[in-house]
């Protein structure tokens, strides 16, 4: 059998995952692992944190490199101490959308505002996946989960547009049925100086697909392509014309002063 | 270059300030270069003079968006190889007690000053008291060992600091330092010392890549292979092996780190214990209190002798290991213990675990935010005698 190329970017003592069949969170970890070798990242460069979480397991253990694994929804915020005590590192976190949108919503608000080098992978598969299948942040309206077995009554948080509004250097947002164009959205969230969220909406077959008449991988899959709304062609519709929809694409993409360049230029003048 | 920069920017000599500002200038003088605070009364000075500070001796200084996150990032730059330092109150205290616990369980060495103040909740936000004393032993979950020490002078709270750096460092756990509104805001002169005068403990770093296969076992306390050197070590708050690996299901894995994490603080508890006692050898009575209460304490111990009353006073500095031993000892020779502290008696519930039954307890407990007074202690002492 054809050894996995990526191989040597996981620690083989570690595997198989815990991920279910099907979990897009095998994608991610696929693309993650292709954009640092096109990229040519030494993974004793990096530092990968996570939370809690189905998604939080994709680097840890798995990744070879420096791994935080940290407690539910502080990602983020771990993630801010290590950037700060080792700015020349790619400091990359991977967590789940209710790790890092709902009980840590407000640390990655901030990070975005601070504009601290970090690249954040936000894994959206609009549940909460590990504990069982409950109400996500990002659950769609009306969607059935364990917690909502009348339907959702909430409404969904839009991650990528509201930090792309809290001040990220950059923002886009893609499926896991578009791996081609998410390995060319990481690849630029890991070059880019700032404060950088790449969310991937992936899916969850088991927890969310069969509760929602999408049972297989292939199903959500195939919802997502369908459902998939281009940024330029969704400026151009309506607000019903897209209920329901994903918005795809580069949410933003800009220069800002970032955080630890900063912190070291105060450093640098009391010297 | 460190030393010379601090003999340069503070000179030793004394200086007149507040207990915050001493806890802040000892944390520079033990090495601290990461400070992340939230702002609450009446820890906040430690915040201003940390960002005023720090940038002079190349450290870091960031306010984040609460105590947890403040708590997160001093254990992700820890993991780095600084050394870190948050502080905050009483409500922010409670909010970090989940990653106070990760911290215990990844055995990461930082400090976290806890200016306490009065409650429950937000109770009176700008008085003192000294109602943590149970929270810094069992406000995370689990089993777990906890290092807390507590300062009674604006002096002592840079050389308590300095102490709960260097005990971070060599048994690589979270450190507490339980200072209280009182001394925290008073004003004392201080000695600043030269940096030579410090004794300064660093962390066990690996020297070599066998040594970084074992971060979290093998020995007592391993040494830490901290982030970016290419040792790819695994840090998770779970149960894991002594690899770092994670293994949740295997009893005797658990079992064998959370002992071992025990184990470092039980082992070394002669070397961790701290009390100050004064006028015990011939003691009749005596008072045992902690933190700013010390202060009348020892007052009314003092007047109470020239009296011609026998008083002792045994002042607790580590709360957390308890110096319960010496307390036991000390009890089997007196008829009365008065224990004052600013809370509804809490300290008199460790020295009630180390006494026999036919010494006599007396709590001189005072809330409301004012502290008490050598009098009322006096009063107490008194009371016993007639």
């Amino acid at each position: 059998m054809k050894k996995y190329r990526m191989l040597k970017y996981l620690r083989e003592e570690v595997l198989p995952t815990t991920m279910c069949p099907g979990c897009g969170g095998g994608t991610v970890l696929n693309v993650f692992a292709n954009a640092i070798d096109e990229l040519g990242i030494d993974p004793r460069n990096l530092v990968m944190v996570s939370g809690i979480g189905c998604a939080a397991w994709i680097p840890s253990p798995y990744f070879k490199s420096d791994t935080l694994h940290t407690t539910h929804g502080r990602p983020v915020a771990f993630a801010t101490g290590i950037k700060i005590g080792l700015p020349d590192k790619y400091v990359v976190v991977i967590s789940g959308d209710g790790d890092l949108a709902g009980i840590g919503g407000n640390h990655l608000i901030h990070a975005a505002r601070r504009n601290i080098d970090i690249t954040v992978i936000l894994v959206n598969n609009f549940i909460y996946g590990m504990t069982g299948g409950q109400v996500a942040p990002t659950t769609p309206f009306g969607a059935k989960t364990t917690t909502t077995p009348y339907g959702n009554v909430e409404h969904p948080l839009d991650i990528s547009e509201t930090i792309a509004k809290a001040g990220a250097s950059y923002v886009a947002r893609w499926t896991t049925a578009h791996p081609f164009a998410l390995l060319k959205a990481i690849k630029k969230a890991m070059v880019k100086k700032g404060f950088a969220l790449v969310e991937v909406i992936s899916q969850c077959p088991v927890q969310y697909g069969r509760r929602n008449e999408l049972r297989t991988a292939t199903e959500m899959l195939k919802w997502f392509l369908k459902v998939s709304v281009p940024l330029k062609k969704a400026a151009k519709m309506s607000l019903e014309e897209l209920e329901g929809r994903i918005t795809i694409g580069e949410f933003v993409d800009v220069d800002r002063p970032e955080f630890v360049e900063e912190l070291n230029r105060l450093i640098e003048k009391g010297e | 270059m460190s030393n010379n920069v601090l003999r340069r920017l503070y000179p030793k000599g004394n200086y007149f300030m507040q207990g915050d500002e001493a806890i802040a200038y000892g944390a520079i003088f033990a090495g601290c270069r990461f400070y992340a605070g939230y702002p609450i009364t009446p820890a906040s000075e430690i915040a201003e003079t940390m960002s005023r500070e720090l940038p002079k001796v190349g450290g870091y200084y960031i306010q984040m968006e609460d105590e947890i996150g403040s708590i997160a990032a001093i254990i992700g730059a820890s993991w780095t190889g600084l050394k870190t330092m948050t502080a905050t109150s009483g409500p922010g205290f409670s909010l970090m007690m989940e990653n106070i616990g990760y911290a215990i369980m990844t055995e990461t060495p930082a400090v976290i000053v806890d200016v306490q103040r009065s409650g429950p909740s937000t109770g009176q936000a700008t008085k003192g008291a000294q109602g943590d004393f149970f929270q810094a032993r069992w406000g995370t979950h689990g089993d777990h060992p906890a290092i807390a020490l507590s300062p009674s002078s604006v002096e002592e709270c840079f050389w308590i600091t300095i102490d709960a750096f260097n005990l971070s460092e060599r048994f690589r756990m979270p450190v507490m330092v339980l200072a209280d509104g009182i001394v925290g805001h008073m004003r004392e002169q201080i000695r600043i010392p030269d940096p030579d005068e410090v004794s300064i403990i660093e962390r066990k770093l690996p020297t070599n890549m066998e040594e970084t296969k074992y971060p979290f076992g093998r020995e007592l306390v391993p040494p830490m292979p901290i982030f970016g050197k290419g040792y790819f070590t695994h840090v998770t708050g779970s149960t894991h092996k002594e690899t770092g690996m994670r293994d949740v299901f295997t009893p005797s894995v658990h079992d064998r780190l959370v002992r071992r994490i025990h184990e470092k603080v039980r082992e070394h508890e002669k070397d961790i214990v701290k009390w100050e006692e004064k006028f015990t050898d011939d003691a009749e009575i005596l008072v045992i209190s902690w933190g700013i209460s010390a202060k009348p304490s020892l007052g009314a111990v003092l007047r109470a002798r020239k009296e011609g009353i026998k008083a002792g006073f045994f002042r607790v500095i580590t709360i957390h290991p308890f110096p319960g031993k010496r307390i036991n000892e000390l009890g089997k020779d007196v008829k009365a213990i008065v224990v004052p502290e600013m809370n509804l008696g809490q300290l008199i519930l460790e020295v009630q675990r180390f006494t026999n039954d036919d010494v006599k307890l007396i709590g001189v407990n005072k809330i409301g935010g004012v502290p008490i007074t050598s009098d009322e202690v006096y009063r107490a002492i008194s009371g016993v005698m007639s």
